[in-house]
This record gives C-alpha cells, structure tokens and sequence, in this order.
C-alpha cells in the first residue's frame, strides 16, 4: 500500500487538493490516520488548525479509525417513513455496537447517514459506498455474510 | 394522459453510457459544434431566449448567468452542480449514470459561451461509482478531441449538504471548509479563485445541447411559457412506482403521482406530498392540480426545487416527518451564521417536544415566530428555506399538531 505521504504528495500541484488528496487516503486505510493532517497541512501550505478543519468538516471523511467495513444508513425522510429505524436498530443488535461504534474486531463501522441519492429503493444503506437498496430487518445476516 | 417528453433523457436506456462512439451516432456534439460555429454573445442570447431557468432550484434565467461573466475576463470557470445533497433527490444521478457525454458537451458550450477553458464538475461524494464513469466519460471525448481546448476535471464533495450552495461548493473546490460566502460579490463576477465563475445544475447543462441545436423558439414552446421545457422528477415514498420521469413543465402534480406513480400503494389514500426536496414545502391534496412549474408551485407557497417528489399515504404521521427534517436540517447547518446555527438546534428542539406530546400552543407561537426570523435572517438558502416544512405543516395540517399539544 501506498505510503500517507506518496499519496498526498501526489496532488500537491492541484489546486485546492487537500480534499481529493483526503480522499484518495481514505480510500486506502478507511480512515484519515493521524499523520494526514500533518502531511496535509505541509504539503498544501496551510496551519494543522486549518488542515483538521476541513477534514472534520465533511461529513464524509472520518479522522477515527474505522472498520474495514463502513455501514452507513440512510434516515433522511424518504427512507425514515420506509423503515430505516427499524433497520438500524437490526444493525445494532447484530453487531452487538450502537451507530457511530466500530466493532471490537475492526471489522465493521456503523454510521447514520443523510440520503445516498437512491431513494427509488427505500430504506437504504451503503457498504464502503455500494449501495443496498430496498433493506428489509430481515435481509441484515445475508448482507453481513457478504462482508468477508 | 399526460405523455413523457425527453430532452435530457433523450438517449436513456438507448445508448451505452460507456462509449462515445454510441452518444455521436446519436447525434452527441452537433449542438457544440453549432454553438461554436456562433459568436459568443449570439450563443448567450439565444440562451437567454430559450428562457432556459435553473434546475438546481432557483431557477435563475441561464443566459443571463451568463452574461454577468465580464466579455473581457481573461480567466472564467464552468462548474457543474452535482452535489445533489437534496434529500429524495436522485436525478442527476440519473441523467449522469444515463449520458455522461451530454453534460460534458452542455459544459463545452457554456465554455465556449464564457470564453473559459476549465471546467469542474463537482460530484456528491456518495456517487464513488458515478465519478469512474465520468472520469472515463472524459478520457474519452479528449481522446477524440472533441473538446478542443476546454478542459474538465471531477471533483468529489465530502458529505456536506451545504455545499450544493454555489458559493460553499466553490469554497469546497478551493479546498477549503464549505462555508457560504456573503453575496455580493456573486459568482460570476468573483468566484473560483476569485475569478469569473458559472455554476449550473447537472439538468441545466443537460438541456443546452439540444436547445443549441433546435433554436430557442423550439424550447420555449415547451411546457409552461414562464417555466419552459421539462423537468426530471424523482417520485419516492408511498406511491406505487418509485421512478423516475422526465416531463413537459406544464405537468400537474395530480398527474405526476396518479399516472406516472400509479397513485398510492397499496390501495391507501393520498395525505401529502412534499416537492423539491427535503426544503420544500408539504402539499395537501386540495391543491394536487397544480403544474409542477416553478412559479405555478411558488404560487401555492411550495417550491419545485430539484424535482423531489415525496409522497406520503393517509397513515403517516406528519409531525414525525418534520421532526425528522428539523434533524436534517440541525445537523447540515454549516454554523456559520446565528439565526440558522441557533435556529435549527431550537427548532428541531421544539419539533421533538410536540412529537413526544410535552409541547404546548406556546412553544408553536415560538416556532412559528423563529420559522419567520429565520426565513428572513439566514445567510444562506439553507436557513432561510429550513422552516419551509414546519410552516407549510402548520398551515395545512394543523389538526395533526394539536392532536400532540398538551391539555392546558
Ligand atoms: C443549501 C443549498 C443546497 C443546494 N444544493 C444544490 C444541489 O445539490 N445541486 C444544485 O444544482 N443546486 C443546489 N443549490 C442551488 C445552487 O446554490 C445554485 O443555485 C445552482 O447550482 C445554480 O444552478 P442552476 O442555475 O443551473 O440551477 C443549493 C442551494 C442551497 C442554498
Ligand atoms: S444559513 Fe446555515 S448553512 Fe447557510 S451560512 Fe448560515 S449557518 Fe451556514
Ligand atoms: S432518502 Fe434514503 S437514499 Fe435518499
């Protein structure tokens, strides 16, 4: 795997790259680890201060560890009235860890999320941001058994 | 019955959105090749004549965008809205994941329009799978030359509803924290790094090769004279057909859900609707015979929006729907600004105290009095338009609140 470093240093000559550079790390690890920031804020010119708060400012990006797989689930209002509560709550009890936790493993990382744009299959999750769609309680083992 | 009408859709389903060869036997790039062929202040009059308005939600005339880009700028950007944050939106998607060429070749047009050689295209960071495809969209209208000199780039936003807002999405470009900024200085005179910059929707875009190529009298015939053309709308909720359609502006919302969402499912009946995304305004069913066009929906204190329509049956519990948009609506705030940072907290905080059924006619008064602040004192669209649903649920079914007060 590329190094924090090779990959930032990769879009130093972007303008405003910080934010693709910040990207393309999570796309590696998962996470920002925490010499993102530093390399960041040196790469592109800017304070530490300055270089976290963007990071910490989308929501997207994440400056905890997380799992290897991130469970994110939809409860904007579309996917509210289809059922996410009920959904969510399945997630949980199946991994056994309240949304926002990462299991003990490092396996999984369950996060609430705002809509994911494909709301023609309500309730909606992603996993490392493929989505499933038309989630029903029942379909949760199956989609954790998909993580391997 | 009202028919589908597709111009941003035209090639849908009929070509492979992965090869270009597909999209210029289809036609693709003559509406470039014609707008390049015209001067540049011919192709922003024919724009602005075609009355082509916004699809991102305000629709502002696009020529006359346009035309704000000072003639002798020596750098202007084009970039494309699709953050596409709008909660029960999925349009742009859509119309992307269907004919990425189509937007490349809108984009290409309004460059040639502005004099600007460098687009961006700002995409959701939800979309991981749509930016591949107009990555490869890219690499292949370069290969072919086809974009001459203009040149585009995808940049992926990070999760942040606010940037959608034009100014907050350029901050994001720049690489900074999406904060709005204070307008004026409006975009095209000082945006992208200070410079001249237009910002469209995805569906804008879309719908310019085509008006380049059949004129703007050809467009302006087309669905409501003020509002003209169609609109990509996405139906979601409960109606029986979540799809999505493409329809002439003069649509009315009763025929959008009866006939293209084959009415509710399951045999229940129809409640409300809400339109334009989780900022729009609810709609009882007294006024379903309204046109989709944006100011005919204007008229009815609702918004067209992004073409979002949300349908709920007769069992839905409204004030648990705005309670959850008030959530929506606490945790997007970008904080930059008092009346929405202080404002969403509060009201979403008063949202729960009626759904758990603790609140009283008092704590209405309050939100009713901070919606209207709110409306008036927000920095940026999202705070003025978050009280939208809490007033227009008042309005219209009040009934459901008082159920919830507390016996004084
Ligand atoms: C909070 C907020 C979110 C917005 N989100 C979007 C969006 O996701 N896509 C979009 O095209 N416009 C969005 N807009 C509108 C843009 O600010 C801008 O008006 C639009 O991109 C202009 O393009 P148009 O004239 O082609 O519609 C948003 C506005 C606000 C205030
Ligand atoms: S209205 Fe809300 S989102 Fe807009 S600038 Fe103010 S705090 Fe930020
Ligand atoms: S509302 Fe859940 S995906 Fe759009």
């Amino acid at each position: 795997m590329a190094t924090i470093q090779d990959i930032i240093l990769s879009f130093r000559d972007k303008p405003g790259g910080i934010i693709e550079a910040y990207h393309a790390v999570q796309k590696a690890y998962n996470y920002l680890p925490e010499e993102t920031i530093a390399v960041a804020a040196e790469t592109f010119g800017v304070s530490e201060a300055q270089a976290f708060g963007v990071a910490t400012f989308y929501s997207y990006l994440s400056v905890a560890k997380r799992g290897k797989y991130v469970i994110r689930m939809c409860e904007s209002a579309p996917c509210h009235i289809a059922g996410a509560e009920a959904l969510i709550k399945a997630f949980e009890t199946a991994l056994r860890i309240k949304a926002g936790e990462t299991t003990a493993d490092g396996k999984f990382t369950l996060e609430l999320t705002e809509c994911v744009g494909q709301c023609q299959g309500t309730p909606v999750i992603t996993i490392n941001s493929v989505p499933y769609v038309n989630m029903n309680p029942e379909q949760v083992p199956a989609v954790l058994a998909l993580c391997q | 019955m009202i028919e589908e009408k597709r111009i941003v859709l035209r090639n849908a389903d009929l070509i492979n959105p992965e090869k270009i060869e597909d999209y210029l036997q289809a036609g693709g790039y003559q509406g470039l090749v014609k707008a390049r062929s015209m001067s540049r202040p011919d192709l922003i009059a024919e724009i602005k004549k075609s009355n082509l308005r916004g699809r991102g939600g305000a629709a502002f005339n696009c020529g006359l965008k346009w035309s704000f880009v000072p003639a002798d700028a020596q750098v202007s950007y084009v970039v494309c809205n699709f953050d596409e944050g709008e909660p029960g939106t999925y349009k742009d998607r859509i119309i992307v994941q269907k004919d990425p060429q189509l937007l490349l070749e809108g984009m290409a047009i309004c460059g040639h329009a502005v004099n600007s050689k460098q687009g961006y295209i700002y995409c959701r960071g939800e979309y991981p799978y749509v930016v591949e495809l107009l990555n490869l969209a890219i690499d292949q209208a370069r290969g072919k030359g086809i974009l001459g000199d203009f040149n585009i780039e995808v940049r992926m936003g990070g999760g942040a509803y606010v940037c959608g807002e034009e100014t907050a999405l350029i901050e994001s470009i720049e690489g900074h924290r999406g904060e709005p900024r204070f307008k004026p200085p409006f975009p095209g005179v000082a945006g992208l790094w200070a410079q001249p910059t237009v910002v469209n929707n995805v569906e804008t875009f879309s719908n310019l090769p085509s008006i380049v190529l059949n004129g703007a009298e050809w467009f302006a015939a087309i669905g409501a004279p003020n509002y003209p053309g169609t609109k990509v709308l996405t139906l979601t909720g409960d109606v029986a057909n979540r799809v999505s359609i493409e329809v002439p502006t003069t649509a009315t919302l009763r025929e959008v859900i009866y006939d293209f969402g084959g009415g509710i499912k399951e045999g229940k009946k129809f409640k409300a609707v809400q339109v334009g995304g989780t900022s729009g305004g609810f709609i009882p069913e007294s006024m379903l015979d309204t046109p989709i066009d944006f100011d005919s929906m204007r008229s009815i204190g609702a918004t067209l929006g992004t073409g979002a329509v949300f349908v709920m049956d007769e069992t839905r519990d409204i004030v648990d729907i705005t309670t959850r948009i008030a959530k929506f609506f606490e945790h997007e705030s970008c904080g930059k600004c008092n009346p929405c940072r202080e404002g969403t907290f509060r009201a979403y905080e008063i949202m729960r105290k009626i759904n758990k059924g603790q609140a009283s006619v008092q704590d209405i008064e309050n939100l009713t009095l901070l919606s209207q602040v709110m409306e008036k004192a927000c920095l940026c669209g999202l705070g003025q338009a978050a009280p939208s649903p809490i007033l227009t649920t008042l309005k219209h079914f009040y009934p459901e609140y008082q159920a919830r007060l507390q016996i004084q």
